[in-house]
């Protein structure tokens, strides 16, 4: 009986662990997600001065590698530069 | 003999340090280990009556760290083992009356003397917990599957690192294996993924804790409890043994159930 029950008042064990993977990234590195996007802003804007990049597909996340914590930057450089310049 | 120093700490309050303190000291005493345990909340004085031993105490850690006493005389030796003792904090006094050097001066001295020193810290991350950690050699760090819990004992676990002492090792209290299994607790899966530190117990929530701790008995000493059994394994842990995590999920036991309910007229 407990078991079809489940199926529907379940599930807030993932909304617990989602908030607390977000939760121990800002603990862990003192970056509120404002400051992330901050640097995001920054970032893309000394690198926009040397390559034309997509802001649209730009990713900067900090995520989690066993306790340590790394800045992922993902930054795809827009093709049609490089066919312009050749 | 040189002992090894466990600091068992949490962050949080409430989560079961002192009861994971008491029934660890007393499932490695059964093991034929010697055993210290300090009760590090000066103030808040618990871990005596959690083992059964508060009205025994004469003297305190505060008493020894000020001369007042031979450490000897604070040690109250639990009758019902062989080789356990206990160090009572003082009551009437504050965190500030023993510093983080008092703590290792203690420690060394009781190192050739016992197999382990167990030092049950006060919750906070302040003085008593400084206090607490400075001699361990192994920090436990207690948690239940519980967002706050879970927050509170990954800052603890920085701090460690950050002293040096770590990586710290992982106790899963309180974990409600019905809860889980209806998707409504953090499995001790996602929790071990959360804090990344090596488990070295998950003890399921078990009426038997409260029952046997208002007698003044730790669940430990009490052979079929499960929480009993999960306190026991942390301790051959401890010793380096490889035991396996207990199996919590409930449908195994319905014979048993069924039976204790049919002897006990439903309990």
């Amino acid at each position: 009986m407990a078991a079809w029950r489940s199926r529907r008042s379940g599930r807030s064990a993932n909304a617990a662990k989602e908030r607390l993977k977000l939760v121990l990234i800002h603990d862990r590195t003192d970056l509120t997600p404002k400051a992330v996007n901050n640097l995001k802003n920054e970032l893309m804007e000394v690198i926009s001065r040397y390559i034309a990049i997509d802001p649209e597909a730009v990713r900067i996340a900090v995520t989690q590698d066993g306790r340590e914590q790394r800045l992922v930057a993902d930054i795809p450089i827009k093709s049609s530069t490089r066919r312009k310049i050749g | 003999m040189t002992a090894t120093i466990v600091t068992i700490t949490s962050g949080k309050g409430g989560v079961g340090k002192t009861t994971t303190t008491a029934n660890v000291a007393i499932a490695l005493a059964e093991l034929g280990e010697k055993v210290v345990c300090i009760d590090g909340d000066i103030g808040l004085r618990n871990l005596d009556i959690v083992m059964g031993l508060e009205n025994r105490i004469v003297y305190d850690l505060v008493d020894v760290i000020e001369g007042r006493c031979r450490l000897r005389q604070a040690m109250i030796r639990d009758k019902r083992m062989s080789e356990l003792y206990l160090i009572p904090a003082a009551q009437t006094r504050d965190k500030s009356s023993v510093s983080p050097s008092d703590m290792v001066r203690l420690c060394d001295q009781l190192r050739d003397e016992f197999d382990w020193v167990l030092i049950d810290s006060s919750a906070g991350i302040e003085r008593g917990f400084r206090n607490a950690l400075a001699p361990a050699d192994i920090v436990l760090v207690v948690t239940n599957p519980e967002v706050s819990a879970v927050r509170d004992a990954d800052r603890i676990i920085g701090l460690v690192e950050a002293e040096e002492k770590g990586p710290a090792k992982l106790v899963i209290n309180r974990l409600n294996p019905e809860l889980v299994k209806r998707g409504d607790m953090l499995t001790a899966e996602d929790v071990v993924e959360l804090l990344a530190v090596e488990l070295v117990g998950i003890v399921p929530e078990d009426q038997s804790v409260v029952v046997s701790t208002n007698r003044g008995q730790p669940v430990v000493m009490e052979a079929k409890t499960k929480a009993g059994q999960a306190f026991r394994n942390v301790a051959l842990r401890l010793q380096g043994q490889e035991v396996p995590f207990l199996d919590l999920d409930e449908r195994k036991d319905i014979f048993q159930k069924l039976s204790n309910m049919l002897r006990s007229g439903g309990d």
